[in-house]
């Protein structure tokens, strides 16, 4: 059995009344590509911050190679996120910064590299996304799947050994899609990296993950090895996997009985009064 | 009655909590071992508050001194004593209206910049993207601007008030026909560095911390919306125009008998 990379340990996450997260507790084993899935609004991109430390649970751990990211201090953080890369839904480019300025900020950064070697280095990186020739770009010249890639190039830039993926294919057409899966995949298998994707695209996740969690309203509703989670029959990972628009996530917001509330004397709605 | 007071005391709790977490990031931003390129980064910054803010300090120190001249020469010469109209004018720019209306002007020109940009990279992902690649967004964003503010407005102040002071000369003496050699040395004898000149320079090294400290803050706290940038480019500029104006008050107070 490898080693846990990530641990959650009975994670409570309060975001003012709402339970984010409501006892939950996961593992990411070390060199595994595991995703967590499940409707929007489930706190997937919120599990990636715990993580990474940006945000501290109510209650529960959150280990990092052996240690809760939650009692370090800010210097240790940022100690330990030097071996974590992420993969903004937005890319997250600086926009100031050309695209070969994005790939070398953390090599500028954290090491001591000269600058003849962190060009090899950048060149490296972005030749492995298929973006070298937009190095010299600003980050606004790029389609969104190419800073995408170019997000994952900076991601890889100090070659972490935990890569984490926030709905890395949402929004992207079918062949910027295709790349960032065979981009993720390869990443994973060549540098031997430690992947977390969150993510709602079924098939593209099951496609590349070794182990996929579900989650929703706060808890885990089911996990297991891509195949595995086809064949699950409870009513959560079914409605969830078969895309059902109705089911125990109900289609309708909380609200009074239609009819009653179209037949009431009560004209408000927030502010405003419809006489 | 009740709902008045939870809701006094609800408001009074989330002022002290802002100034709180105000009073956090200007910690962690000024308080922090300089990287290599800490210099560089500050001196970017100064560019960008300061020389791109040059323009507009200088047109209107140009227009305010040459106003002063104008309004300054139409009272003295009713007492014959226009050749004070130097002296009147630089003391008035020096001491108070340098300082006062550069600050202003930053505020408008340069703090709400900062507070959109700082707002536009926490709402594109940038300020988190920075933490997750381990560096601190406070040092790296937030300081370099800090101490951008607190350098280039006492300069921007000095400049507003050295242009005013032309501006006054060429509408005093080249316009007016006031007597050279009276508008100068009237201001050379009157005018003290330590009494007049310091004051005015302490009161913009003051208004310059002030600015960018609510300007940052307001940036680095908005909501990552459209609605919240606005709103906190807004709470910037309202709320650093009130506290230079206020804060202007205190300190010459504090300064009056020095």
């Amino acid at each position: 059995m490898p080693e846990d990379l990530v641990r959650l340990e009975n994670i409570v996450f309060r975001r003012g009344r709402k339970t984010i997260f409501d006892g939950l507790s996961v593992t990411v084993p070390v060199g595994k590509t595991v995703a967590f899935m499940g409707p929007s609004g489930t706190g997937k991109t919120t599990l990636l911050k715990l993580i990474g430390g940006q945000l501290t649970p109510d209650s529960g751990k959150v280990i990092v190679r052996g240690r809760d990211i939650s009692q370090m201090s800010r210097a240790e953080l940022f100690s330990v996120r030097r071996d974590m890369g992420m993969l903004f839904q937005s890319g997250a480019l600086f926009t100031d910064l050309t695209v070969f300025e994005n790939v070398a900020f953390p090599l500028r950064i954290h090491t001591d590299l000269s600058d003849d070697l962190i060009r090899d280095l950048v060149l490296i990186k972005l030749h492995a996304v298929g973006l070298r020739g937009a190095s010299s770009l600003n980050p606004a010249e790029l389609s969104g799947g190419m800073q995408r890639r170019i997000a994952l190039a900076r991601a890889m830039a100090l070659d972490p050994s935990l890569i984490m993926y926030d709905e890395p294919f949402t929004g992207l057409d079918p062949i910027a899609m295709g790349v960032i899966v065979q981009l993720i995949r390869r990443v994973a298998d060549v540098y031997r990296t430690t992947s977390i994707i969150v993510s709602h695209d079924i098939e593209e996740t099951a496609g590349i993950a070794d182990y996929i969690y579900l989650i929703s309203d706060g808890r885990l509703i089911g996990e297991g090895e891509p195949g595995f989670l086809r064949e699950d029959k409870s009513p959560r990972v079914r409605q969830f996997m078969d895309g059902l628009p109705d089911g125990p996530v109900p289609f309708h917001y909380p609200a009074p009985d239609f009819e009653e509330e179209l037949m009431s004397e009560d004209r408000e709605i927030g502010w405003f009064r419809f006489d | 009655m009740l709902a008045r007071l939870r809701s006094l005391g609800r408001s009074s709790l989330e002022v002290f909590a802002t100034l709180g977490r105000a009073g956090r990031l200007w910690w962690h931003a000024i308080v922090h071992k300089p990287t290599r390129d800490s210099a560089s980064l500050v001196i970017r910054q100064v560019y960008q508050l300061g020389v791109l803010s040059v323009v507009i300090i200088v047109l209107s120190g140009f227009s305010i001194g040459a106003v002063l001249a104008l309004q300054g020469y139409n009272q003295l010469v009713k007492y014959g004593s226009e050749s004070a109209l130097g002296l009147g004018v630089a003391l008035v720019l020096v001491m108070e209206i340098g300082p006062v209306v550069s600050a202003l002007l930053f505020a408008g020109r340069a703090g709400s910049a900062v507070t959109a940009e700082i707002g536009l990279m926490k709402a594109t992902e940038q300020l988190s993207s920075m933490e997750m690649m381990g560096v601190d967004p406070l040092h790296r964003v937030v300081s370099p601007r800090l101490w951008a503010g607190f350098i280039t407005l006492p300069l921007l102040a000095v400049m507003f008030s050295v242009v005013g002071i032309w501006g006054a000369a060429v509408i005093g003496v080249e316009w007016l026909g006031v007597y050279e050699g009276a508008f100068w040395a009237t201001m050379q004898d009157g005018v003290d560095f330590v009494r007049h000149v310091l004051k005015g320079i302490i009161k913009s090294v003051v208004f310059g911390l002030v600015i960018t400290w609510i300007a940052v803050f307001e940036g680095y706290d908005s909501e990552p919306t459209s609605e919240g940038i606005s709103a906190a480019t807004t709470k910037t500029v309202v709320f650093s125009s009130v506290a230079v104006l206020t804060l202007d008050f205190f300190l010459t107070m504090i300064m009056f008998n020095w």
